[in-house]
C-alpha cells in the first residue's frame, strides 16, 4: 500500500536538500513557440494538479468547522480530546510504535552492519528477506497469523507455547502487534539504516577503533551507532509513521488502536472523525518535515 | 544472526500455516479451498480488485509523470520543493483517515457534494470509480516521486543534441526520452499497483463491501463472515493474493536495476 513509499523519499530529500538537482535557468532558448506551448501545458497540469490535492483537504477542514444553523466552529477539534477512548488508543498506538521502533532497530543494525563488515555474501539474503514484506500483502499476513494464533486452543492447550500465546494477545499491550508491525517496518528500517552506513566508511572506523583496543560492543555503540544518528532517526520516524497509521492487522486481530479507534467513532461521530483524519495528517506532515530538515541539518553539517 | 530467526518465526511461521491451511480441507489434503477461492464472488472479488488496480496504476502512473515533468521543467525552485515535500506527505496518506477526507468532501454530505448539489445527479462516492479516485490521491504523489529523480537524469544535453540533429519535440520523446525513461515510468506502475492491490483500510472505509474487493473478502471470511468448513477459503484467496503480488514485483526488481543505471 502507499507504505511503499519510504524507500523513494529519501532519495528525493537528498536531491532537494543538496541541490545537486541540474539547473534549469542554464538551458538554451528554445524556440518562441514551442517554450510559450510549453509553459501554458505546465501552467494547466500544475493547477489541475493542486485543485485534485487541495480541494479535499480544505473540504475536510471546512466539513469539521461547519455547523448547520451556527456557521464556524471549532468545537469538533475540542471534542477529540475529550471523546471516549481518544487517549487510550492513541497510548496504545504510540507505546506499540516506541516497543517496534526499539525492537526493529535492534534486530537491524547489527544485521546491517554484519553484512557489510563481515559477511558480504548473506547480503543478497537479507535484501530479499527485507523485500518480502512488500511482496505479501498486510491481510494476508495477517490471515496466516490469526490462523496461528487460532491453532492455541486447539493443538497447544497442554504446552508452555500455550501460555505464550495468550501472553502476546494481551488486550492491554499486544506483542503481537508489535512482533507484526517489525517485519512490515523491516524494509524501511534496512533501507534507511543500509544507506546511512553506506554514507560513513564502516570498515576504516571500525578497524581503526578496533586497532586502538575497542571491543566489538564498544565499536559498535561508541563509534557506529554515534555516526548513524540520523539514519537511525530516520527509521524511527518512518516505523513510527506505519504503526501509528496501521489499521489492517489491528483490526483483524481486533485490537482497538488508534486508527481502529477513529473507525468506530465515525459512526456515531462522523465530524470527529474527520477532525482526527485532518489532524493526524497534520501529524504526519510535521513528522516528515522534521525527518527532512534534520536530514538536510546533517549534511550541511557533515 | 537473530534477525533471520525472528523473520522465519514471526513472518515463516504464518507463511507456512498459510500454505498449510490452503491445501487443507476437515483435515485432509486437498486443493478444494483453491478450487473455491478462484469461483463465483471470490473470482469476480479478485477481478475487481485486479481491474482497480490496474486503472489506478495506469491513470496514476500517466497522470503522476505529466505532473513530475511540469515540476521538473518549472523554473521555480520552491514550486519544486513544495511539490516534492508534498508528494512525500500525500503518498504515505492513507488508510482510513484518507477515506474520511474523501467522504467529507464527496460523500452523500461532503462539502462540495452539497454545495454543487451533485447528489441530485446521481453522484456517489462508494463505487468503483469513487475508489479509483481516491486511490489516485496517494499514487500520483507516489508515481511523483518514482519519477522526478529519472526525469532528472535526462540530460539537457541530450534533447540539444537532438535538436541539432533536427529532431522535433515528438521525435525528440518518442526515440531519446521515453525509451531512457521507461524502466522508471513502469517501475513506479507497479509499484502503484501493488499499493492498491493490497490496500485494505480505505476501502473498508469507505464503501464497506459495495464493491467486490479481494481485500474485503478475505477480510470478512477471517472474521467469520462465511459458512463452517470454509474458514480455509481465506487462506486460498491470501494464497491467490500473493501470487499475483508476487508475479507483479517479479517485473518490478529487474526494472529497478535497469533503471538505477540512468539515474547516476
Amino acid at each position: 500500500m502507499a507504505s511503499l513509499t519510504p524507500q523513494v523519499t529519501p532519495q528525493v530529500t537528498t536531491q532537494a536538500a543538496t541541490g545537486t538537482a541540474p539547473a534549469r535557468g542554464g538551458r538554451p532558448r528554445q524556440r518562441g513557440a514551442t517554450a510559450a506551448r510549453s509553459r501554458v501545458w505546465r501552467g494547466v497540469v500544475l493547477v489541475l494538479a493542486a485543485v485534485y490535492f487541495l480541494v479535499p483537504l480544505i473540504a475536510s477542514f471546512v466539513f469539521t468547522v461547519k455547523v448547520p444553523d451556527q456557521g464556524f466552529s471549532l468545537d469538533a477539534y475540542g471534542q477529540i480530546f475529550s471523546a471516549e477512548g481518544f487517549g487510550g488508543s492513541l497510548l496504545l498506538s504510540l507505546g506499540l510504535g516506541v516497543a517496534t521502533i526499539v525492537l526493529v532497530l535492534l534486530l537491524t543494525l547489527p544485521a546491517a552492519v554484519a553484512v557489510r563488515l563481515g559477511a558480504p555474501r548473506l547480503r543478497p539474503v537479507l535484501e530479499v528477506v527485507c523485500t518480502l514484506p512488500l511482496v505479501v500483502p498486510p491481510i494476508t499476513f495477517v490471515a496466516g497469523i490469526s490462523t496461528v494464533l487460532r491453532w492455541g486452543p486447539d493443538y497447544l492447550a497442554t504446552t508452555p507455547l500455550y501460555q505464550t500465546i495468550i501472553a502476546v494477545q494481551n488486550p492491554d499491550f499486544p506483542v503481537v502487534l508489535v512482533l507484526a508491525y517489525v517485519v512490515l517496518a523491516l524494509p524501511f528500517a534496512y533501507r534507511s539504516l543500509d544507506a546511512g552506513l553506506g554514507a560513513i566508511d564502516v570498515r576504516t572506523l571500525s578497524e581503526a577503533a578496533r586497532n586502538l583496543g575497542a571491543s566489538w560492543p564498544h565499536v559498535l555503540l561508541r563509534v557506529i551507532i554515534p555516526n548513524m544518528r540520523s539514519a537511525m532517526a530516520s527509521a524511527s520516524f518512518l516505523t513510527l509513521a506505519l504503526v501509528l497509521g496501521e489499521f489492517t492487522i489491528a483490526r483483524l486481530l481486533s485490537f482497538e488502536t488508534f486508527p481502529n479507534w477513529i473507525y468506530r467513532i465515525s459512526g456515531s461521530q462522523a465530524q470527529v472523525s474527520v477532525a482526527v483524519s485532518v489532524f493526524s495528517l497534520l501529524i504526519t506532515w510535521l513528522l516528515l518535515l522534521a525527518l527532512s530538515s534534520a536530514g538536510a541539518r546533517q549534511r550541511s553539517g557533515s | 544472526m537473530p534477525l533471520l530467526v525472528f523473520v522465519v518465526i514471526v513472518f515463516g511461521v504464518p507463511m507456512l500455516v498459510l500454505l498449510g491451511g490452503t491445501f487443507t480441507k476437515e483435515g485432509t489434503f486437498s486443493t478444494a479451498n483453491l478450487t473455491e477461492s478462484l469461483q463465483g464472488a471470490y473470482l469476480t472479488a479478485l477481478f475487481g480488485s485486479v481491474k482497480l488496480s490496474a486503472l489506478v496504476a495506469v491513470l496514476g502512473g500517466v497522470l503522476g509523470t505529466f505532473l513530475a515533468q511540469a515540476v521538473v521543467t518549472s523554473r521555480f525552485r520552491a514550486l519544486r520543493e513544495a511539490v516534492l515535500t508534498a508528494s512525500g506527505v500525500l503518498a504515505n496518506f492513507g488508510g482510513v483517515p484518507l477515506a474520511f477526507a474523501w467522504i467529507a468532501t464527496l460523500g452523500n454530505s461532503g462539502v462540495v457534494t452539497t454545495t454543487l448539489g451533485l447528489g441530485q445527479h446521481g453522484w456517489s462516492l462508494y463505487n468503483f470509480w469513487g475508489l479509483t479516485l481516491v486511490y489516485l490521491y496517494f499514487s500520483i504523489p507516489l508515481q511523483v516521486l518514482t519519477v522526478v529523480p529519472a526525469l532528472d537524469g535526462l540530460r539537457p544535453q541530450w534533447r540539444e543534441a537532438a535538436q541539432n540533429n533536427g529532431a522535433s519535440t515528438w521525435q525528440f520523446w518518442r526515440y531519446v526520452g521515453i525509451p531512457v525513461l521507461t524502466p522508471a515510468l513502469l517501475g513506479g506502475v507497479v509499484l502503484l499497483f501493488g499499493g492498491a492491490f493490497s490496500a485494505y483500510a480505505t476501502a473498508q472505509a469507505m464503501v464497506g463491501s459495495t464493491v467486490p474487493l479481494v481485500t474485503l473478502k478475505i477480510a470478512d471470511a477471517l472474521t467469520g463472515n462465511v459458512l463452517i468448513g470454509h474458514e480455509n477459503v481465506a487462506l486460498a484467496l491470501s494464497l491467490d493474493m500473493i501470487v499475483v503480488a508476487g508475479l507483479v514485483m517479479a517485473v518490478y526488481l529487474p526494472l529497478q536495476r535497469r533503471s538505477a543505471r540512468w539515474l547516476r
